[in-house]
């Protein structure tokens, strides 16, 4: 006979403000089976918890259910509960009574209602459970790291420094990302590179620490504990065991206008390339696109200038395959364009530039060797204007969110102007200062009261370009309430931070979830930051949501930690929640295994006493199933079922509540 | 989910307009592109946020201000607004309600003179002309002087016709004006 | 074919005469057919917008009442400020059945709709796509042309399809088929004090002096509008303002109509080029006839 208890929680007022809790728990103590029934504020405290152990042992119960919130948040904690009192934890279940019931309506009568009926459907399912064991895999040490920016490189040292070995793949030729563009970094106003590079060379001279630059990872497959990654390593057309990395390439190579992607536009670099002269690896790629000798069949330039012959225009892809345990991601962002802003100049205006170009305009390794000078005549402009939340915080046109770190940035350009153009002007439109960082609010008055940058509250409605040259930008002061008009010679929009181009594609490959602007989704987002909704899938950096280097690299130690925590236990443990074939019903048609998209379900050879082949049938291999339910559908003898959720539990829970 | 208690003038707004002046967060777009802001006691945002407090001093103030009438209806701030307004609606809806309550400031007789003369003009004749349009304003604006080397040059250039046309269904028109009036007011 | 809708507007009699001209010019040449609303109304223009909202309304559905008994289903209505109250109406009615309800009981009319009303730019583009394109024999080689806009037919419901807001082109294909050349320039949508011209006239003579100076600055010969609000405050607030010591400026401002029907080899004097402020004539030595 079935003893089960209920447990009703009120969440505090979350479930108890719409429904009538002691009112649920009196309608179930009277369903058939049923011998607890309890209700009690704060369910998943220790009192609360410490009702269901009691009620386990001195009720002898054989199931439980917990009416309260969604089983993502507390079905763990409810079974960790129940096993500790004995009870097989897949016998206890979760009524979700506060996002499907409490949170979504107003009515209390009719949501009390439903709120029974929701338990009763769960009393009815829980009698028909029967007790399941964790699966145990074996784990694969090694960690893949996705993007070499800070958050990934952080992310690969402490994982390598923990004794566990990382592969970090970049998409371009070196690792470094964004900050290895930056000029100097609030709110110390450090050598971005200075504090960066060692770290990259840390990275790819650890004994622990695979780098493949110029790949991509092409698919996934597999669970957590045992991915297997197929990764692109794009032809470089240079063989690096041959390169010393001299520059006798990049020097003859006759395309050289290519806009480089590291100086922003701003500069130019050949076909044959490293992207800055501190990159790691410090050895060129041939980009394949402007190669005249990859386009239009001659040249051959650099492969004649190369004395060791490490030039190969017949390099191909090659798809590597790896196996790894874990996988952080650390894609980074992209800057938005602000050509979608007609009223900016739609893109047009040499000097209305962006962040990046203003960096690299300050930068000492820069294209103007550090000397502000505007992009159109190379002229120092005596007025710069720079306009924040340029795309965020506009729903129009841009994002509804706010990018976080623009406050900041464009706090140091105002000053790194004023450092290096004494007498010049540097105009701030901003609409508010988000300055919540240690050390962030005395960074933005020191800006405003030791270096002179001028702050003016409000948006700009428009910018031209007259025919002198001047950019006519007109914005407004809220505070003073009035229109101004500012004469500038240049531009800075601190365009809206994005999520790097490709992130969509990649989250699919790993199953992990992006939001409608295409960040990367935390599994919660208050208590599991750095996890993803695809188990042993982290998140490191900018491509959870717009994030300084202080919180990228310390988001990507947690990640670390995450990995190191995965790989300190010898074997994983997973839900039991798979599918079972029973093999006495099985007419081996194989729908099942070739529907099965993980390759769970093999052939099985059914052999008597001496070896002979009784007959063949289909069996789940639960180290790969996921628990999908595919092979449960397309079955056509029905004669599969997955573990805690069977037909007769799922028949019997739409029975109750005719 | 229940809005939060909007002031009595806000609602009137969104009743009128459609607007919720709660969604503006004063970024000052569209003070900054309005072409006639150098000549508003009251700069569009700040129309935006006296709306949202909407108590009786700001209503007052609004209601009374010279920049609802100075307002030329180009619709900059409405194209522009990062927000999805329509400040220009929003500034429509207050003239008729200053209109209504006789709070136009007498700064701005010029402006309401042209415009109740434009009115009267189409209400007697159906039609605007130049000629009645321009007398029944200088009339009643008692802007007498301005403009008066013009006319000879529209005359020459056959801009000023000398019989004005009108609508024959002329009860149509008076019904229509009738229908529309509120008290003695348009 | 069946004849197009036409609303003139109260400004066709009199300040805008050159508008309706150069309309009905193009037409003749086109061989469309304009049918003039019986007994129209004035629209109520922006004194009704400001005073009354039912007003501003109830003219304007009059007129779509009244075209829609007579058998209209387009309406071309040039000036752009008529097009922007009509147009609007149209919209407003279309999502409003309450709007409309009471609308039947203000008028007594009734409207089902909705009509499709058009603007000069779109009737000159229609009539260029329809075959005029191949009448223009007289080419402004090397006119150069600033197009404005003005707020009228660059923003909200008056939006051209298919137009930037920011950057309007609208009128490109139209200046590019008469020969001329397009100037980029600053001022093609700022507002040039709309309906102001009379009862504050500083306002105008300071807007519209910006756009006559931009214009200038870009190298314009000319100005070319569709709005007879911005055309008279350009081209004859043009005195004022030279006479008020500033400029003094000298730039034709012209009706994308006259424009092509300059580049079509009609008469000055059918297109209303003399009744400019601004001398426009001086133009006409532009248009020659294209070489046999």
């Amino acid at each position: 006979m079935a003893r089960i208890g209920v447990f009703i929680c009120h969440c505090g007022e979350n479930i108890a403000r719409t429904v009538d809790c002691a009112a649920v728990a009196a309608a179930a103590a009277k369903m058939p089976g049923v011998v607890h029934s309890a209700d009690y504020k704060y369910m998943c405290s220790d009192p609360g918890q410490q009702m269901i152990r009691q009620a386990i042992a001195e009720k002898k119960l054989t199931g439980a259910v917990v009416g309260a919130c969604s089983p993502r948040m507390h079905e763990p904690t409810f079974r960790r509960a129940a096993a500790e009192a004995g009870l097989n934890p897949y016998l206890l279940e979760m009524a979700n009574l506060r996002e499907h019931c409490s949170w979504v309506h107003e009515d209390r009568a009719a949501a009390t209602a439903k709120a029974i009926d929701l338990v009763r459907v769960m009393v009815e399912k829980v009698k028909r459970n029967r007790s399941l064991y964790p699966i145990r895999v074996p784990i694969e040490p090694t960690a893949l790291v996705v993007g070499g920016g800070i958050a990934g490189i952080q992310a690969a040292l402490d994982i390598a420094g923990g004794g566990k070995k990382v592969i970090l793949v970049e998409r371009g030729p070196s690792i470094g990302g964004h900050m290895a563009r930056l000029s100097e970094t609030f709110p110390t106003l450090d050598c971005s590179q200075c504090i960066l590079t060692p770290r990259m060379v840390e990275a790819a001279s650890h004994p622990n620490i695979t780098l493949m630059t110029y790949s991509e990872v092409e698919a996934v497959e597999g669970f957590v504990g045992n991915f297997q990654v197929t990764i692109r390593r794009k032809a470089k057309y240079v063989d690096w065991s041959k390169c010393t990395g001299c520059g006798d390439c990049w020097a003859k190579c006759p395309a050289r206008k290519i806009p480089s992607e590291f100086d922003a536009r701003l500069g130019a670099r050949t076909a044959i390339y490293r992207p800055f002269p501190q990159a790691v690896p410090n050895k060129p790629v041939i980009d394949r696109e402007h190669c005249i000798m990859l386009t239009k069949g001659k040249c051959g330039a650099c492969a004649k200038a190369c004395q060791r012959g490490a030039v190969n225009f017949k390099d191909q892809d090659e798809l590597v395959k790896v196996k790894v345990g874990a996988v952080v991601l650390a894609t980074g962002f992209d800057l938005w364009d602000h050509s979608a802003y007609g009223e900016y100049g739609a893109g047009k205006f040499a000097d209305v530039i962006d962040g990046f170009q203003f960096e690299r305009l300050a930068s000492a390794s820069g294209p103007t060797g550090g000397e502000i000078r505007r992009p159109s005549d190379g002229q120092v402009p005596r007025t710069v204007v720079f306009i924040q939340c340029c795309g965020s915080r506009d729903e129009k046109v841009g994002k509804a969110y706010c990018s976080k770190i623009c406050c900041m940035y464009t706090a140091k350009h105002g000053m790194l102007y004023k450092h290096k153009v004494h007498d010049g002007r540097a105009i701030v439109f901003y609409m508010d200062i988000r300055a919540a960082g240690k050390g962030y609010e005395e960074f933005i008055r020191r800006a405003v009261e030791a270096d002179g940058v001028e702050y003016v509250r409000g948006r700009v409605s428009r910018i031209y370009r007259r025919t002198d040259g001047k950019l006519i930008v007109r914005g407004a002061d809220t505070l003073a309430g009035r229109a101004v008009t500012v004469e500038a010679d240049m531009v800075v929009l601190a365009d809206a931070v994005v999520p790097r181009s490709g992130g969509e594609k990649l989250a699919q490959l790993f199953g992990v979830g992006y939001d409608t602007d295409g960040f990367y989704s935390e599994a919660h987002p208050k208590l599991r930051p750095v996890e993803t909704a695809a188990a042993g899938v982290f998140l490191a950096g900018a491509c959870q949501s717009p994030k300084d280097i202080p919180d990228s690299v310390a988001q990507a130690s947690a990640a670390a930690a995450k990995v190191l925590g995965l790989f300190a236990r010898p074997e994983l443990e997973r839900e039991p929640v798979v599918a079972r074939v029973n093999e006495n019903t099985c007419v081996h048609c194989r729908a099942c295994i070739q529907a099965c998209p993980y390759g769970a379900v093999e052939d099985h050879e059914i052999r008597d006493r001496k070896g002979h082949l009784v007959r063949t049938v289909a069996r789940v291999n639960e180290g790969l199933c996921q628990g999908c339910g595919t092979c449960v559908a397309i079955c056509r003898s029905g004669c599969i079922d997955l573990e805690g959720f069977t037909d007769e539990q799922v028949f019997s829970e739409i029975a109750t509540l005719e | 989910m229940s809005k939060s208690a909007a002031s009595k003038l806000a609602e009137h707004v969104r009743r009128a307009t459609g607007v919720d002046v709660a969604e503006c967060y004063q970024c000052g777009k569209c003070t900054a592109g309005c072409p006639m802001a150098r000549w508003m006691d009251v700069v569009p945002s700040q129309i935006m946020r006296l709306v949202q407090i909407g108590d009786d001093e700001a209503a007052a103030r609004l209601l009374s201000s010279a920049a609802i009438w100075v307002c030329a209806g180009c619709l900059t701030c409405t194209q522009r607004c990062p927000k999805k307004l329509d400040p220009a609606a929003v500034i429509d809806a207050l003239r008729e309600l200053s209109y209504q309550q006789g709070k136009v400031p007498a700064s701005q007789r010029k402006v309401l003179a042209f415009h109740k003369a434009f009115l009267k003009v189409v209400e007697k004749a159906g039609r605007m002309s130049e000629i009645p349009l321009t007398a029944l304003y200088k009339m009643t604006s008692g802007d007498l002087v301005s403009d008066v080397t013009l006319a000879p040059r529209m005359l020459v250039r056959g801009k000023l016709p000398l019989v004005p046309k009108v609508v024959r269904n002329r009860r149509q028109m008076k019904r229509i004006f009738a229908a529309c009036r509120k008290g003695d007011r348009l | 074919m069946t004849p197009l809708g036409y609303y003139p507007g109260c400004s066709d009699h009199g300040s805008g005469r050159e508008l309706g001209m150069s309309v009905h010019a193009l037409a003749r040449l086109a061989g469309v057919e304009l049918k003039e609303i019986e007994d129209w109304n004035c629209c109520g223009a922006t004194a009704a917008h400001n005073l009354s909202h039912d007003l501003a309304v109830a003219l304007p559905y009059r007129v779509l009442a009244l075209a829609e008994a007579q058998g209209l289903a387009e309406i071309l209505t040039p000036c752009a400020a008529c097009f922007s109250r009509l147009k609007g109406t149209v919209v407003r009615l279309a999502r409003s059945a309450d709007l409309a309800a009471r609308m039947r009981q203000v008028t007594g009319l009734e409207y089902r709709g909705p009509l499709r009303i058009i603007n000069v730019v779109e009737f000159v583009n229609r009539l260029l796509a329809g075959g005029l394109k191949d009448k223009l024999a007289a080419p402004l080689a090397g006119l150069k042309v600033a197009t404005y806009y003005g707020c009228l037919l660059s923003r909200g419901e008056n939006i051209i399809e298919g137009d930037d807001a920011e950057n309007p082109a609208s009128m490109t294909p139209a200046v590019k088929a008469a020969g001329a050349q397009v100037v980029p320039w600053n001022f093609a949508t700022e507002c040039c004090g709309g309906g102001f011209s009379m009862s504050f006239t500083d306002a105008v003579v300071d807007l519209s002096e910006q756009i006559l100076a931009d214009a200038r600055a870009a190298g314009a010969d000319c100005i070319v509008t569709g709005c007879p609000m911005c055309h008279s405050n350009l081209d004859m607030r043009q005195l004022t303002i030279n006479s008020r010591g500033r400029g003094p400026y000298d730039v034709p401002v012209l009706y994308l109509t006259e424009l092509v029907g300059l580049a079509a080899g009609l008469g000055p004097k059918e297109l209303g080029l003399d009744c400019h402020f601004v001398d426009a004539m001086r133009l006409l030595s532009r248009a020659e006839p294209r070489p046999a």
